[in-house]
């Protein structure tokens, strides 16, 4: 089990992403960006990204457009809730998965 | 309070990686995310047991990116003044030191050694996310679980007693700093902690943290709920410097508005309140407007 | 350089010495003057350290726990209901392998209150995962406390230093004054494996899991039973270690006996009385007076009580004919613990050999009540003299 030093020792961790394994998986509801509605795609440039601001899972990215990891989304909404052109649908994720998209 | 920050402004760099344990919709995450943001790189944390023990990671992997000790329950505040007391030692006088507890950890079993690291003076920054209960463990109640609310205490008839009021609590210290945030209101929460920077002693800080489970709402809705709980005057974010109460945020915007929307619509958005009766909301929404009365004599 | 100081000032002293750099502590009878001492000894600029005046002994171990987290060499005093506070703190300590120095004033624990001397507080800690030394003499506190962190420091394990309350704590004695260069020869500034820290960040002593789990390199990590085997490894291991900081303590400061053992009359003995602390040298009065009698016997002082010398205990017992434990303090429902622990030594070591020792046992002095020396002596001599025993006696009850 590797070298008995201190570190092996006691209880040290290392960061790293998905410590909750792929949190992607809790999905029920899938965020989808609309590109014509959001403001900094239609801008071309940095703007709003309130939904950068609040994603909880740190998984909407601050790009133009923003864009979602859903390796790790959880699908909790909070983005679609407080896109304030409601450029963001929170879509069922039965449908991406029969489409064969994942 | 020095030039306010926008989204654009914050910076990019992230502490916490994605893929926690944390519920979907979780705000302490919310919070926890900004207010690592402004603390920075040169960091050391400490975190009581909680919902963010878990958040953060089980060994051997860790979510966060700062250096973090997990400590016992009841000693948050001590292991701060331990850690702060090495640097000491070392010559270190940069390195921020922010201990991290929930409302338990901080109002019943951690309060002790929080008056005792206050009362010492030591240089450091105690953030108590507030979830109004032991999130962590399934919704059992705490000292700040408002009155009324149903928990896994009080399944049936919520809450007896009131919430109890900390930051007026460490405020009774003579603090140079205490403030109350919320992650409703992540930019104040921001600046704040970067205003805090400049005082000495122990900096203490209120965070509100709406919590899916453990206040019965859809997860989409948290950031709404938690606007709700300062637009009605309920919960108020407010900077203490040196004794003096100044409202900050959207809870300035109410002083300037002197119109509150009805609490009623807080309570009822959350099924922890269904069995707070229309009387009792009644009664809350007097102590509110008293409250209101108080502050907009107070600003002339 | 030769003194005069009673056993806490003793305890401050070897503290000052080793160079400690953050002090926790809480004032409670009799470890107060302990802390005093440093307290006057960091105002006065004479040692550079912080201290620290927390609310409660179980912060005063937070604090212990997360200065050696970030690298510094601690220390904290305490006794009786101060050490049962911070016990949950204790098993952190030692579960967070942290090198913790800590004095322990024996005293008596609540309920109901009593501040006199009885091993009963330090005892009750003894499956925490420390190391435990005991001493019978101010000499000892001193050195004692310069070895305990040398083995703290190279195991990563903590150190309980522990001596009787108001016999040593407030009792004058002459001892030698080690000198500073002599004991940072023997001790190094401290040099942890690693120390918690914006350079290097780690998350530690999180939650962890009963079954290993894949850590960020790929690498299979140790679970939490990993973690607890190495600390009973590392603390067994120790042994040999506490072996070498007396050979090096003697080396340095020309002073050392057996690490685990002070013997007394013992080598042609055939009995032998057994105890830890300051009530062996008063058994040696009585071990005078019954060789005085013609009854071959001595008395064995354990220095080290975890890790317990099982082999060099049951090593210098072989062939006697009995061994006679006194002891202040028990494990309630069962019996002393030091006569407990003694038998399952000789039972593992000697059983096969088909020559066990008798074993008898004895409490005393438990709350200060008064140890009449001869008391002991008469006690001493009947166990000896006596074939049938039931149980544990108490000597000095008044029923």
């Amino acid at each position: 089990m590797g070298t008995r030093n201190y570190r092996r020792k006691t209880s040290h961790s290392e960061s790293g992403p998905g410590d909750g394994g792929r949190t992607g998986s809790w999905r029920v509801e899938r965020p989808v960006v609309d590109r014509s509605i959001c403001i900094p795609a239609r801008r071309g440039k940095e703007a709003c990204f309130i939904c950068w601001l609040f994603c909880p899972e740190i998984v909407v990215s601050r790009t133009i457009p923003p864009t979602i990891d859903l390796e790790y989304c959880k699908g909790c909404g909070i983005c679609a809730e407080e896109c304030p052109t409601k450029a963001i649908t929170m879509m069922d994720e039965a449908k991406f998965a029969q489409e064969g998209k994942e | 309070m020095s030039a306010k920050s926008t989204i654009l402004s914050l910076p990019r760099e992230e502490y916490v990686h994605p893929g926690t344990r944390a519920c979907s919709g979780c705000g302490l995450a919310i919070a926890y995310r900004v207010g690592l943001k402004a603390l920075g790189e040169d960091t050391m944390l400490i975190v009581p047991p909680s919902c963010l023990t878990v958040l953060q990671g089980l060994f051997p992997v860790a979510a966060t990116k700062l250096p973090c000790l997990n400590v016992t329950f009841a000693s948050t505040a001590a292991a701060a003044t331990g850690i702060i007391a090495a640097l000491k030692t070392q010559g270190n006088d940069h390195t921020t030191v922010a201990a991290w507890a929930g409302d338990g950890g901080t109002s019943d079993i951690g309060l002790q050694a929080l008056s005792g690291a206050a009362e010492r003076g030591d240089n450091f920054i105690y953030f108590c996310y507030d979830n109004e209960g032991y999130m962590n463990t399934g919704v059992q109640r705490s000292g700040t679980t408002p009155a009324g609310a149903i928990t896994a205490n009080t399944p049936f008839r919520g809450k007896p007693q009131q919430k109890k009021d900390v930051p007026a609590i460490m405020a009774a210290h003579h603090l140079s700093y205490v403030a109350t945030c919320s992650a409703a209101y992540p930019l104040d929460l921001y600046d704040k902690v970067k205003n805090c920077l400049d005082y000495p002693g122990a900096k203490y800080f209120h965070i509100h943290i709406p919590c899916p489970p453990g206040w019965g709402y859809e997860p989409r809705h948290g950031i709404k709920i938690g606007r709700l709980a300062v637009e009605t005057g309920y919960f108020d974010l407010y900077e203490i410097i040196n004794g003096k109460l100044t409202l900050t945020a959207a809870s300035e915007k109410l002083l300037e508005k002197r119109k509150l929307v009805p609490v009623r619509e807080y309570f009822r958005a959350q099924s922890r309140f269904k069995v707070l009766t229309d009387e009792q909301i009644e009664e809350i929404q007097k102590q509110i407007n008293e409250k209101w009365e108080g502050y907009y004599s107070t600003a002339g | 350089m030769h003194i005069i100081e009673n056993g806490n000032v003793a305890a401050a002293m070897g503290i000052r010495l080793c160079r400690a750099t953050v002090i926790a502590a809480y004032p409670i009878t009799p470890q107060t003057p302990l802390t005093e001492k440093l307290s006057e000894y960091i105002d006065s600029g004479q040692m550079k350290a912080e201290y620290i005046p927390v609310e409660s002994e179980h912060s005063a171990m937070a604090v212990c726990i997360a200065a050696a987290s970030a690298g510094a060499r601690v220390s904290t005093a305490t006794s009786a209901n101060g050490l049962l506070y911070m016990h949950e703190q204790v098993q952190w300590a030692s579960g967070a392998r942290l090198p913790i120095v800590m004095c322990v004033v024996n005293r008596a624990v609540g309920a109901p209150w009593n501040i006199w001397n009885d091993q009963q507080d330090s005892v009750s800690q003894r499956d925490t995962g420390w190391m435990q030394l005991y001493c019978a003499d101010h000499q000892q506190i001193i050195d004692t406390v310069i070895k305990a962190y040398w083995i703290a420091e190279k195991s990563s394990i903590p150190v309980m230093v522990c001596y009787d309350g108001y016999i040593l704590s407030h009792t004058y004695m002459p001892f030698d004054l080690p000198e500073q260069e002599k004991v940072d020869l023997f001790l190094p500034p401290f040099r942890p494996d690693y120390v918690l820290s914006p350079a290097e960040p780690a998350n530690l002593n999180t939650v962890t899991l009963p079954d290993t789990r894949v850590d960020i390199h790929g690498e299979l990590a140790h679970g939490y039973m990993e973690i607890r085997y190495l600390l009973q490894e590392d603390l067994r291991n120790s042994l040999e270690l506490i072996g070498q900081a007396e050979q090096r303590f003697s080396e340095i400061f020309g002073r050392g006996t057996d690490p685990y053992l002070e013997d007394y009359l013992c080598a042609d003995a055939e009995y032998v009385a057994l105890g830890m602390g300051s009530i062996t040298y008063q058994l040696r009065v009585s071990v005078d007076a019954l060789r005085a009698e013609g009854i071959k016997v001595g008395v064995m002082g354990l220095r080290v009580y975890r890790p317990f010398p099982d082999e060099a205990v049951a090593a210098a017992l072989q062939g006697k004919k009995g061994v006679i434990v006194f002891e202040k303090a028990l494990s309630y429902g069962y019996e002393g613990a030091l006569a407990s622990d003694l038998k399952a030594a000789l039972y593992d070591r000697l059983a096969a050999t088909g020559a066990l020792p008798r074993v008898r046992g004895f409490i005393a002095g438990i709350g200060g009540r008064d140890i009449r020396t001869a008391e002991l002596t008469s006690s001493l001599r009947s166990a000896i003299q006596e074939t049938t025993h039931t149980g544990p006696l108490w000597i000095g009850l008044n029923l």
